[in-house]
């Protein structure tokens, strides 16, 4: 394994021992079990229903249901915020705790820490909230019994739990980028958080060049289930894509977002200097 | 040259309006160099240049020939133990020292091999599997060291080392800096310390508001300091008679005998004049000399003379 590599993987292994269980985390970790915890209650009461003996929702409903949840609260909210959350404290958190003075003093190019960071981000990212997509999914419809695991195992359910938890990944990558070099340029991170977040809700209002510049562009078009037109207001404002990407852009197109804006992070890293505000 | 050498051409920083140092020239040879000052003096604004956590703001630093801005070339050969007495969350005193070797890109074995042999150089060895957040002052001070050294560096450079350290810890620290010292390594610490920086420098560096004010072997650097006069320790057998010799003398500002009769301290502008002068009045009366040593060519004294205020206190 060449240099780079190694000390890439000790960033990673440093910072999963760091991260990953962190008390100051807890919040990260309720976004992602919230809507875990939010099917199965679903799923649960939607058994007692059919217990006794009225007659419970189609698969198709249960889909609909996920795909709502999916597009609003894990797109908007849960990825979002769960990156924020663990992508600008790979630096920010360092230099409150006065402790980005030991990975600059090793003979690391700021590149690779960079990249070490990042990719342990995704790592913490990756597993919360793909593990939070595929259990919401699997709790959805487990009151159907075995018709829900025959279409989870053998009909389409499988490859749209794949593209939801693809397009999770896509998500973390991208915003995991941005708030990585928010942490680096900013003390407070909720403010460029915020203001990312309200510019990912206009883009179905902005024109269409610069509807690219954001995250939600590329990855809503590539959700499975298309939520119907006739949506509640509020849901459709959010869902609604009337410029959809195909995914032969979408995907390459956000890597390269994610990659350009990680570019400039280590660009930023490397230019940084430690003076913890004294 | 060069290359072994840690030097500063023309340096300065500035944060925002504020002078941190300005045009520092130096060259520092290996061997232990400390670098005294008061507060806010730019000792760890020299350090952290030297290190490349900050970038000056003119000239250029040079650390054995290799630039700060290059932090993979240069912390292959620097190790640095900051001031700040802040530590990774959660890790123990092992997985500290042992983390950021990995970060090197050592072998599991070798960063194993190196952890524990830096947390014995430390002492820690029996400590190192507790969490680094309950170690008191002391133990933290020397895991930092440990963290500092465990990759062997030829320059090693220390901020105020001997902080929160007990007696004990104290002068097994102070040991280890002369070996390094001694070994050839350029080993350069800071401390308010003075009585202890000057046991073990070898050369010393006068920090004040910024500016290098005095550099060098501090014996050297008294001697530069022509507007003091020196003062000379003088046990002998009648130091009354000495005494009454010197006052002839015009360069001999004040003599003073010490209350146990056998010695005398006097205050000379020409130290070289009154060596002869000492000589002859041996050979002429007979005088018994015991001893003859400067007395304020110390780091201490040094200090008062150049940047005024008390010298070091623990």
């Amino acid at each position: 394994m060449s240099l780079a590599l190694r000390q890439i993987r000790g960033v990673i292994r440093l910072e999963l021992k760091k991260t990953f269980f962190a008390r100051r985390g807890w919040w990260v970790y309720l976004l992602a079990l919230a809507p875990i915890a939010l099917t199965l209650f679903h799923s649960l009461v939607a058994a007692r229903f059919q217990g006794y003996g009225r007659r419970g929702h189609a698969i198709s409903g249960d889909t609909l249901l996920f795909a709502v949840l999916f597009q609003t609260y894990f797109l908007h909210l849960g990825i979002y915020f769960g990156c924020a959350g663990l992508f600008s404290n790979l630096f920010r958190t360092e230099m409150l705790e006065k402790t980005l003075h030991y990975y600059f003093l090793s003979p690391i190019r700021r590149e690779w820490l960079v990249i070490g960071k990042y990719v342990s981000g995704l790592l913490v990212a990756g597993t919360l909230f793909a593990g939070s997509v595929s259990l919401s999914m699997y709790f959805v419809g487990r009151h159907q019994g075995a018709a829900w695991s025959a279409f989870l195992l053998d009909g389409p359910g499988l490859v749209q739990l794949a593209k939801y938890v693809m397009i999770a990944l896509l998500a973390a990558i991208g915003y995991g980028a941005i708030f990585l070099i928010a942490g680096l340029y900013t003390r407070n991170p909720m403010i460029p958080a915020a203001a990312v977040w309200v510019w990912e809700n206009l883009n179905p209002f902005l024109p269409s060049f610069l509807k690219k510049l954001s995250i939600i562009f590329y990855i809503k078009g590539l959700c499975p289930v298309s939520l119907p037109a006739s949506a509640p207001t509020p849901i459709s404002l959010l869902v609604v894509e009337t410029d959809p990407i195909s995914g032969h852009y979408a995907v390459p197109g956000l890597l390269l977002v994610g990659a350009a804006i990680l570019v400039y992070g280590a660009y930023s890293a490397r230019q940084a200097e430690i003076s913890y505000g004294e | 040259m060069s290359e072994r050498l840690v030097t500063f051409s023309d340096v300065s920083r500035f944060y925002g309006e504020v002078l941190g140092i300005n045009r520092v020239n130096l060259a520092i040879p290996p061997g232990i160099t400390s670098l005294v000052g008061p507060n806010g003096s730019g000792k760890t604004t020299l350090m952290n240049l030297m290190a490349g956590l900050i970038r000056p703001t003119r000239g250029e630093i040079r650390v054995l020939g290799i630039s700060p801005g290059s932090p993979e070339r240069l912390c292959q050969v620097l190790g640095y133990c900051a001031q700040f007495d802040a530590f990774p969350r959660g890790l123990t005193g092992y997985q500290f020292v042992y983390s950021f070797l990995r970060i090197r890109g050592l072998t599991e074995e070798e960063c194993r091999k190196r952890t524990a042999a830096a947390l014995q150089t430390v002492n820690l060895t029996d400590a190192a599997q507790r969490s680094v957040a309950a170690y008191s002052k002391g133990m933290r001070q020397r895991i930092k060291l440990a963290q500092a050294i465990a990759h062997d560096p030829q320059v090693v450079v220390l901020d105020e080392p001997l902080n929160g350290l007990d007696p004990m810890a104290r002068a097994e620290t102070i040991e280890l800096l002369r070996a390094w010292g001694e070994e050839g390594r350029h080993v350069i610490v800071s401390s308010h310390i003075l009585h202890e920086v000057d046991r073990i420098s070898d050369q010393v560096i006068l920090l004040s508001q910024g500016y290098v004010v005095a550099e060098g072997q501090i014996q050297g650097v008294r001697s530069e300091v022509k507007d003091q006069p020196m003062q000379i320790l003088v046990r002998c057998d009648q130091p009354g008679k000495l005494a009454s010799r010197l006052f002839q003398q015009d360069h001999v500002v004040e003599a003073k005998i010490h209350p146990d009769g056998k010695s005398i301290l006097l205050r000379t502008t020409d130290a070289d004049r009154f060596y002869l002068l000492l000589n002859r009045v041996v050979l002429d009366s007979g005088l018994e000399v015991e001893s003859v040593a400067p007395a304020d060519d110390d780091v201490n004294s040094v200090y008062q003379y150049l940047i005024g205020g008390e010298g070091g206190a623990v």
